[in-house]
């Protein structure tokens, strides 16, 4: 029996859930971990990443020296780098030791080790350059939902502070932008109204777009107690056969990227059988006229021949909905992830104003935040159009706020709304974005379309990697500064339930890694000396210092003190030190005062099957992975779910020769991978479903860069592709088999 | 509404609808447990809350018994203790208790003989290694069930495990004693939170006390050494 070192208490790196774990450490390594049983978020529970998925923090691979290109410390002309050498990728399968010296010839993009003066005196002086040389729209960040708020807040901070730039984003906009765009023009607000554990409080419950089983195994649970033990009603709205369906009321399988005509139709059956709450659309919405004009066409035979759902289901559906006395909808990336994106979140947040479902506890509308803390880093401010707090950076008085607590100049701050994540890469051209700061992000795996993302990468003159691996996309990095994971720092992540949580190191840094807050403050002492811009404080000796800076400002965190939290999490809003925070939103009013109807139209998904792509692809994740596979595929728990495959079902299959197992072709307009097929009724005729987390066959290899207009977001959840058998040996590895008995 | 009834002589009052157990601990009597948890459903299977109620022919599972009006309990009579006793001593005749130092402090403080029944036939199995994240060594396993409630609808829904066999046969196994991977096992350790001996383990921990470095359990998911073959158990 092992006696721990010590035991330390944090909230899990992975999903939005942000459950507690205590870290059993022994000789500076997790050899176990355990949840409090009366932890408020997962009362103890924890799924196969939250347990077991740590090794990554002691993986070999793991890059614990800062590292630069040769050409950078023998001055080479850089743009001969670009146009010789940045196209060369690194493979990320090998560890950076034998990136290092496996070379046979010395070349200018080899990787040097080198110490932390030497990369961050290259980093700044390189910016600089840039930026002296093109101005501020040269230069462009990405922050990262996986870092600490205090992490991000520094980050969207030295950009906008020192290089007076609103280029600014993160993943959230590859995520839930959709309905984040929807949910402030409709209530004010983008993040969940209620809290994920109000779900028993429910008679009946939506999800859609969710598989919350792989994606939220902690929510899942507190569903399947809502239908089991407090007999709530669960409806199931997504195009594969997820697992809740097995503990749901009803499953309606749409076509993917058919939301609008589905929920609008009922919407129509709502408002056709009189089941709205009149007094909550009179008191507390508006534009309701305009909208009913509106709904006239959306009739359920309408949406089914459209969703392939029976018009007698969506009726259903709605009555059990709209009759019930609380109903809440909870909604993940099958929802914002299409061209329309917006309005299919729209469509949603419809049905709980026509109910009034929604500003009473177990009830509400519920986007399911993916990572650890996108709520945290979306509310610091890592956004183009956004200051921490949600304050446009457009208006005039929220940049003399922030000019005033960074003590810049009046004026000094851009007014002018930044470049969005998919628009930051597709602008990196001569005269367009010239240097980009990657921290803990990896685009080469999650923008979609990943062979014109590859082309733009190489086009960046600068990339900075701070990360703890060389992903897909630290091996086009010029520079590699190697920040800690979660269980070697110290800060706060908020969670999708807004609840404000601790973050603790649980032993030192491992090499010469530094957490990031650390790193990011170091750097920009020294850009700031160098701008002559001796501008906000950058001096921190602890994060928390961070945190009050920005709480100091942002009045949803006002109230917030790491002494506060210590033991247990605040939902914000926390307007004072002493509020104990804001489980349910919107109860009197909402944030923009009334909530607003915008009347729909039914836009089909960019690319529709054909004889020539006869399939639709959507793509998603699974329980033992998390995103692009930095931290997951070097960890255990890349064994037990080894490889990619593509779901399909059985009767495509046959027609298609295919059996389980058989290695297929996955073609799209824009590429192709080879990998297994499983042969599964989960997925329902003509659509195949891949997950995203192999970089052997990555699903965004084939995905659709077409955009939402308003949310930026792309159309990751349906494109057209054709599948055909293929020979083992364009396998990448056909050594490695999948055995699982799960869902 | 609130009841009255005697514990040890001492007249308490507690809220209609706690057991016993609950009663006890809200009053600072100190009823020991081993297959309780606050997060399962008390099933009354090891016996160790055993208490005394004056009427009632047999000893009483605190854990599940609710306390009544005029009840009259005892927690430390001499029958109560013999039971307790008894019982650790039936537990470390036929277990390997060396993962359950609570058990082990129970043993000291109810002067429990580990040898009192010298022939008994010891519950010995091979460590099952059959997955990457965690062992069962059934050598240690006392049947609690929380590892079986936490994963049907004490928490995960699951219902990858169950009880397999009869009387002293009695083992947790999966259908067909299938190896985890090809389950409804969904690997995510409840029942490694809840398991009170040891006998579930997470792998790391599993690893360490065979003596391999923290350096090379962790290059175990490179490909060269896969974690489920590591102490050559078969993993059918």
């Amino acid at each position: 029996m092992i006696k721990p070192d010590h035991i330390t208490t944090t909230t899990c790196p992975y999903c939005g859930v942000g459950c507690t774990l205590e870290l059993h450490v022994k000789d500076d390594f997790i050899f176990k971990v355990t949840s409090p049983f009366d932890s408020p978020v997962n009362h103890g529970n924890l799924c196969v990443k939250g347990r077991f998925g740590y090794d990554f923090v002691y993986h070999p691979k793991r890059v614990l020296t800062p590292m630069v290109r040769r050409y950078l410390l023998e001055s080479v002309q850089s743009s001969v780098i670009s146009e010789q050498w940045r196209s060369r990728k690194d493979a990320p399968d090998l560890g950076y030791q034998s990136l290092i010296t496996n070379y046979q010839s010395q070349t200018p993009w080899d990787w040097i080790e080198t110490d932390w003066n030497t990369a961050l005196d290259i980093t700044a002086n390189k910016l600089i350059e840039i930026y002296q040389r093109d101005g501020s729209d040269a230069m462009a960040v990405y922050c990262c939902a996986k870092a600490t708020n205090e992490d991000n807040y520094l980050l969207q901070k030295l950009y906008r502070a020192l290089f007076r730039t609103n280029n600014v984003d993160h993943c959230t906009r590859l995520c839930h932008a959709g309905s984040v765009v929807a949910l402030q023009q409709a209530v004010g607000s983008s993040a969940m109204s209620n809290t994920a554990s109000q779900v028993t409080m429910n008679d009946v419950f939506i999800v859609t777009g969710s598989n919350t089983t792989e994606n939220h195994p902690i929510i899942s649970l507190q569903m399947k107690e809502a239908v089991e033990k407090h007999g709530a009603k669960m409806i199931v709205i997504d195009p594969r056969r997820i697992e809740l369906v097995d503990f749901a009321e009803m499953w309606l399988p749409l076509k993917p990227g058919t939301n609008v005509p589905l929920f609008t139709a009922m919407a129509y059956v709502i408002v056709e059988e009189n089941l709205v709450n009149h007094d909550f659309i009179d008191d507390r919405t508006e534009g309701y006229p305009e909208f009913l004009a509106s709904l006239e066409k959306f009739t359920p035979e309408y949406a089914e021949q459209i969703c392939g759902v029976p018009a007698e289901d969506i009726r259903k559906a709605a009555r059990l909905y709209a009759k019930a006395k609380n109903a809440a909808i909870y909604w993940g990336m099958g929802i914002s992830q299409l061209s329309h994106g917006t309005a299919s979140a729209m469509a949603l947040i419809h049905l709980a104003f026509l109910t009034g479902h929604i500003g009473r506890d177990g009830t509400g509308l519920n986007p399911l935040r993916g990572q650890n803390n996108v709520q945290g880093a979306s509310d610091m401010g890592a956004m183009p159009f956004h200051y921490p707090g949600y304050m446009r950076v457009d208006d005039e008085a929220n940049a003399a706020q922030w000019e005033k607590t960074w003590n810049i100049e009046p004026g000094g701050l851009s007014r002018r709304l930044g470049l969005t994540t998919t628009e930051i890469l597709s602008h990196a051209y001569e005269g367009g974005i010239r240097a980009l700061y990657i921290m803990g992000e990896n685009p080469m795996m999650s923008e979609p379309n990943l062979n014109e993302t590859r082309k733009h990468m190489e086009q960046l003159e600068f990339l900075v990697a701070q990360d703890i691996f060389i992903n897909e996309s630290a091996a086009f990095a010029d520079v590699f500064l190697p920040a800690t994971p979660f269980a070697e720092k110290d800060g706060t992540f908020s969670n999708t339930d807004r609840r404000v949580q601790r973050v603790r190191a649980a032993q030192p840094p491992r090499g010469q890694s530094r957490p990031d807050w650390q790193i990011l403050c170091d750097l920009a002492q020294r850009i700031e000396a160098r701008l002559g811009r001796p501008t906000a404080r950058w001096d921190y000796t602890h994060p928390e210092q961070i945190l009050r800076e920005m709480a100091g400002v942002n009045p949803d965190y006002a109230g917030i003190t790491y002494e506060r939290i210590d033991k247990v999490g605040l939902i914000y809003p926390v307007p004072d030190l002493t509020h104990p925070g804001t489980p349910t939103l919107f109860t009197q009013s909402f944030p923009r005062g009334r909530g607003k109807f915008t009347p729909l139209d039914y836009v089909p998904v960019r690319e529709q099957a054909d004889d020539e792509y006869p399939f639709i692809l959507t793509t998603g994740r699974l329980l033992e992975h998390w995103h692009g596979g930095t931290m997951t595929r070097n960890s255990a728990l890349n064994e037990a779910y080894p490889e990619a495959r593509v779901e399909i079902h059985p009767a495509d299959a046959e027609i298609h020769g295919i059996r389980n197992g058989d290695p297929v072709k996955v073609q799209s307009r824009r590429g192709e991978v080879v990998l297994r097929a499983t042969v599964t009724e989960k997925t329902s005729v003509g659509v195949v479903f891949i997950p995203w987390h192999f970089h052997e066959a990555a699903a965004n290899l084939l995905t659709n860069d077409a955009l939402d207009p308003q949310a930026k977001i792309p159309e990751f959840k349906a494109c057209a592709v054709q599948v055909f058998p293929a020979r083992e040996n364009e396998l990448s590895n056909p050594d490695v088999m999948l055995s699982r008995g799960r869902y | 509404m609130t009841i009255t009834f005697s514990m040890d002589g001492k007249e308490i009052s507690v809220e209609q609808g706690l057991t016993l157990l609950d009663a006890a601990r809200e009053n600072g009597t100190d009823i020991p447990t081993i297959c309780f948890h606050e997060a399962t459903t008390s099933n009354a299977l090891c016996r160790i809350c055993v208490v005394e109620v004056e009427g009632m022919r047999l000893l009483q599972p605190a854990c599940i018994v609710q306390a009544a009006e005029g009840m009259k309990v005892q927690t430390r009579s001499e029958r109560v203790v013999r039971a307790r006793k008894t019982i650790l001593e039936m537990l470390a005749s036929t277990l390997d208790l060396s993962d359950a130092p609570e058990i082990l402090t129970l043993m000291d403080q109810y002067g429990a003989k580990a040898d009192r029944f010298p022939e008994a036939e010891r519950r010995e199995s091979a460590v099952k290694d059959d997955n990457p994240m965690y062992i069962r060594d059934y050598s240690k396993c006392l049947l609690c069930w929380r590892c079986v409630q936490v994963c049907a609808d004490d928490a995960q829904y699951t219902f990858a495990i169950n009880f397999e066999g009869r009387g002293y046969e009695t083992q947790i196994g999966t259908f067909f004693d299938h190896a985890i991977p090809e389950t409804t096992c969904v690997l995510c350790g409840q029942c490694v939170g809840v398991c009170p001996t040891g006998a579930l383990k997470p792998k790391r921990e599993y690893l360490l006390e065979q003596g391999l470095s923290p350096q090379e359990i962790s290059v175990m998911n490179t490909g060269r050494k896969r974690r489920s073959k590591v102490t050559g158990q078969k993993s059918e």
